[in-house]
């Protein structure tokens, strides 16, 4: 009996302290461990000024554009606090969308025109049939982003 | 049919996903069976030696 | 009260236990084959398209099941673990020896088909985000896990060891859970959250849960199938495996 208590103890205070660790780690990981960059970070200067970072928001409705003769596509990201515009040649996923949330690669341009390498589209947690969809469009509730969902 | 494998443009994914996840769940429980089946029989044989010893 | 006690212990007992885990692993066995089938067809002919993603979306009805079970899975490993450090009894070693295989493999399919997910809708097979990135440490976890196991020749040596990993690797479990919530991730939010409606139209969840559930009973049919074959394996010198030995296993 005493030698139970004793081990159980000992798991006790093991965990305890693995948990303690645990919460300095990711306490002081929390910003390092993101994929990627906010507009309004980027605008704020956190975001790495001469190497490849991520860039990620919903791409602003109306903003898409092509270059005539030329690959290249023209958008603007957005948090709905800040706009960071970005060039992309290249194939874009199937989701990409204005409207749609996007995780862009690339680095920052001298004409503040972010240059990406890589475009990644970003869905949010809702699944439903076209025509529910088409109705919540019709009602207007469709761009209200669910209470808990984070800001893209 | 074929519109149903095809799965509008999505039949690689798809497949691809529940194909390797049912190999997957199928394989399982018959690998078990093997490794369930070498180990009875391992104890039927050390069973029937000690016998044979002293019976 | 006593009497209660009695019989719990009664069934810590591999002896004991052996016979029951096969009535068990029969029952689950039933009920994920039909929770499955009707999944299947949920799934297929009952689910709606989604409005975004189409046909493709369907793969979260063995996405998410999967990535579920790979961590409670690996929760109730731990509980076992713990037990059997408290305790000092071997059937909890056995039973958390019994899950890991199943577990790695649920494990493995969360990012296998995340990863045939990820390819047509965010345009990539995968990206080091904390979701993915903390879902691959788990099966890692589950690997490091067997291999610790099969390397300590000394069964109950390695009951103590492994337990401990598997303590020390349950942080990783809320990590996972909750990356999409403490950082930005390319992954997207949880669709089915404790304390909030879910973002999922009704039939999708229903089949979801459905599926869910099928998953849940076949964990329970192979795990408890492969803790009758671990029993045999580690108890074969004891004189009730010897006397099971003459006659029907």
């Amino acid at each position: 009996m005493k030698a139970r208590h004793k081990r159980f103890g000992i798991v006790i205070v093991g965990l305890a302290a693995l948990g303690l660790a645990t919460f300095l780690v990711l306490n002081a990981l929390k910003g390092n461990l993101s994929y990627f960059f906010s507009p309004s970070e980027v605008v704020e200067g956190k975001a790495p000024a001469n190497h490849l970072f991520r860039l990620g928001g919903l791409v602003e409705a109306g903003s898409l554009s092509r270059e005539e003769g030329d690959l290249t596509v023209r958008f603007v990201v957005t948090d709905l606090a800040q706009r960071v515009t970005v060039a992309y040649s290249g194939i874009l996923p199937d989701l990409f969308a204005e409207g749609q949330g996007v995780i862009a690669q690339g680095r920052m341009g001298p004409d503040k025109v972010f240059v990406a390498e890589e475009v990644l589209a970003k869905h949010d947690e809702t699944y439903m049939p076209p025509e529910v969809a088409a109705a919540l469009k019709e009602s207007g509730k469709m761009g209200e982003r669910h209470p808990g969902s984070k800001p893209l | 049919m074929a519109e149903f494998f095809h799965m509008g443009g999505y039949g690689l994914y798809v497949w691809g996903s529940f194909g390797v996840t049912a190999l997957f769940m199928i394989a399982e429980p018959l690998l078990l069976r093997s490794r369930g089946r070498k180990i009875r029989k391992r104890i039927a044989h050390i069973a029937r030696i000690e016998r044979e010893v002293n019976p | 009260m006593t009497s209660r006690l009695i019989n719990w212990f009664k069934f810590s007992s591999p002896a004991s236990f052996y016979p029951l885990a096969r009535k068990i692993s029969l029952v689950s066995t039933v009920i994920a084959v039909v929770l499955i089938a009707v999944g299947l067809y949920m799934s297929f002919f009952v689910a709606p398209t989604d409005y975004k993603q189409g046909e493709g979306y369907r793969i979260i009805f063995v996405h998410v099941p999967a990535s579920w079970m790979s961590m409670f899975i690996y929760v109730v490993m731990a509980g076992w673990a713990a037990l059997g450090l408290v305790f000092n009894t071997r059937l909890s070693a056995m039973m958390a020896q019994a899950l890991a295989p199943t577990g790695a493999m649920f494990a493995f399919l969360s990012l296998w088909t995340g990863s045939f997910w990820g390819k047509p809708m965010w345009g990539t097979w995968w990206v080091w985000d904390a979701r993915i990135t903390s879902e691959l440490i788990l099966l890692f976890l589950y690997l490091g896990y067997m291999a610790l196991r099969a390397a300590i020749d000394d069964p109950r040596r390695g009951d103590r060891a492994s337990a401990i990993l598997l303590l020390v690797g349950v942080v990783n479990v809320p990590i996972i859970y909750y990356s999409v919530k403490w950082w930005n991730t390319l992954h997207q939010g949880s669709t089915i959250r404790m304390n909030q409606e879910s973002t999922m139209e009704e039939t999708m969840l229903l089949t979801m849960l459905i599926m869910t559930l099928g998953f849940w009973a076949y964990s329970i049919a192979v795990a408890m199938a492969r803790v009758r074959t671990v029993i045999l394996e580690r108890e074969r010198s004891t004189t009730w495996v010897r006397e099971l030995g003459g006659g029907e296993i």
